[in-house]
């Protein structure tokens, strides 16, 4: 089954979903948006300043 | 030796009841930097800043720098019995886990557990211990030389080491059971506990050009049932080491699962594996989804596809998706529960808690992953990886994605992410580090624990089913544990208050 037919069976199979229930999912959405944007802004503050060479520099040997 | 660690009989090996579900987690951290750079040398360095710190007792006024609660813990950290077992750092702490180098790695590997939940917490005081020794190590060190510790399980260069769960499993279990009972679970579950990672790192996997993966994992493993845990990696490890009575347990050692930074990812991922386990020996295999026809394919596939559409034919000729197996294997437990409590996993309250969080987990990777970002590693590190790249309009294989990902993992405090995605927390910093310092009150980790903080300088070694004492005069006296159930506090704390020296505690043992 696609994402998109399981999301459309999940519709069909939930018809009495208020319309309260969207209006609320919207505002959440926007808050996680912004919460986003954020959170992007104190990663830029925190990330290695030479990720490339940060990346390419952790090499482990194999454990276990 | 006598007192409270006699085997019992076994209470009725054939019983359909299940046996307490002790369990625990052991971690190889991923390690960079060190003097020359080389890691066993950095791994030994982190193993004896923590132990040496404490014994030393040197530098108290570094406490100054910390916060409270790990001054408490600096306070108390005089336990450390030495295991003679490899040349390299070894050593026993007094929460009962065990803190040593393994290959090219520093390991926390937790004190037997009586609960998922408790495992969560022991398994939180090991990413404190590693934190604590970190800093403490760089205290130290030149800073061109500081450590830096990552709680991951690859390089994202092929290199991959490992996260291992364990469970006590009654040993009249078939096997082949196990097999059929955990196969579908342990390809499946990472689509709630995998801890996410940019691209791919292995042959087959990168022909997928996945530009994210669910799990750290997956595309190592390369066979269905195996011994190895390096090469040709197995999704059942069939290491038969009980560390008890191998008549009657089995510790089942699980190595396909991610280190999870999210506390409520590992409470489900121990909860999950250990209720279903409990439904095999109580009930059977049935109610357990068939096998997928090849799960080495399947557990490849459902990690390089984070829309979770991806379906594989099982032995029926069914096609299910992750998805399908893991909402079966919840009713497999719901049902367990339903009919015997849940009471060798944990109390009623905490099975509940369990269940339910992994059934909102597994409903909300379907209906809407932003609802469970604050609990599931992969979404949580997918929401930053995605955010940051549409931000900045980057290429999916761009150098900050990767670090990125290593960065969700990093423990130092102000380079980590993990700790800034607004995961939810089970334990405070107070929970978590009291269980840096006492060993949970209900196996036989609380009698080495007690053992260790005690009479640290009377352990001549100390290993998962014994205790050995030098108290000087007359040969060494191994104190044997080969039932996790017993020197529990219930049956040895009163011999700890009747007894303030270790001689005196073998007499009461051996009386």
């Amino acid at each position: 089954m696609s994402e998109q037919e399981r999301i459309q069976k999940q519709r069909v199979s939930r018809p009495t979903e208020s319309v309260a229930d969207v209006s609320v999912d919207t505002t959440k959405g926007e808050q996680l948006k912004a919460d986003l944007d954020d959170l992007l802004d104190e990663i830029d503050e925190v990330l290695e300043e030479n990720a490339e060479e940060f990346v390419r520099n952790y090499v482990q040997k194999g454990g276990e | 030796m006598a007192g409270p660690f006699n085997t019992s009989a076994p209470a009725n090996t054939c019983s359909p009841v299940a046996i307490a579900k002790i369990l625990g987690i052991e971690t190889e951290f991923g390690i960079a930097g060190g003097p020359d750079q080389d890691p066993i040398t950095a791994s030994s360095i982190i193993v004896n800043a923590y132990a040496q710190r404490g014994v030393t007792h040197i530098n108290w006024d570094f406490e100054g720098e910390t916060p409270n609660v790990d001054a408490r813990g600096l306070a108390d950290l005089t336990a450390f019995a030495p295991v003679v077992e490899t040349q390299l750092a070894n050593t026993v702490l007094a929460n009962g886990a065990r803190l040593y180098v393994d290959h090219a790695h520093p390991e926390y590997s937790s004190p037997e557990c009586r609960s998922p939940l408790e495992a969560t917490r022991f398994d939180s005081a090991g990413e404190a211990v590693m934190r604590q020794a970190q800093r403490v190590a760089n205290g130290s060190l030149d800073p061109a030389n500081a450590i830096t510790l990552y709680k991951n399980n690859s390089d994202g260069k092929g290199n991959s080491y490992g996260c291992h769960e364990n469970y006590l499993v009654e040993r009249s279990v078939d096997f082949t059971d196990i097999v059929r009972a955990l196969v579908p679970h342990f390809i499946s579950r990472q689509i709630i506990v995998g801890a996410g990672k940019v691209g791919a790192e292995t042959d087959h996997s990168r022909a997928i050009r996945p530009d994210f993966q669910i799990s750290q994992r997956a595309e190592f493993f390369e066979e269905v049932v195996g011994l190895e845990t390096t090469l040709k990696r197995p999704i059942i490890n069939t290491r038969d080491e009980p560390h008890g009575d191998a008549e009657r347990f089995r510790r089942l050692h699980v190595i396909i699962g991610d280190a999870n930074m999210s506390q409520y990812a590992t409470a489900v991922k121990l909860g999950a594996t250990a209720l279903l386990l409990a439904a095999l020996e109580d009930q059977g295999l049935r109610g357990f989804p068939v096998m997928p026809r090849d799960p080495v394919r399947a557990v490849r596939a459902f990690a390089t596809d984070p829309s979770l559409s991806t379906t594989v034919e099982c032995e029926d000729g069914r096609s299910l998706s992750a998805w399908d197996l893991q909402d079966q294997l919840w009713h497999v437990a719901e049902r367990y529960v339903t009919a015997s409590g849940g009471g060798a996993v944990a109390g009623a309250d905490e099975v509940g808690f369990l269940l339910t969080q992994w059934r909102e987990l597994l409903d909300g990777v379907r209906d809407d992953p932003m609802t469970v970002a604050d609990r599931v590693d992969w979404v949580a590190k997918r929401r930053i990886v995605d955010g940051y790249r549409e931000r900045y309009t980057l290429a999916p294989d761009d150098a900050r994605l990767h670090a990125i990902d290593l960065q969700y993992h990093d423990l130092r405090p102000d380079r980590s992410l993990a700790a800034r995605v607004g995961l939810r927390q089970l334990f405070d910093a107070t929970a978590i580090a009291e269980a840096m310092l006492e060993p949970p009150p209900s196996t036989r980790a609380y009698f080495r624990g007690q053992c260790v903080k005690r009479f640290p300088d009377q352990i001549a070694a100390a290993n998962w089913d014994s205790v050995v004492f030098d108290v000087g005069d007359g040969p060494l006296q191994r104190v044997p544990m080969p039932d996790p159930l017993r020197g529990t506090a219930s049956l040895t704390a009163h011999l700890f208050e009747a007894n303030s020296t270790a001689i005196d505690l073998l007499a009461a043992l051996g009386g």
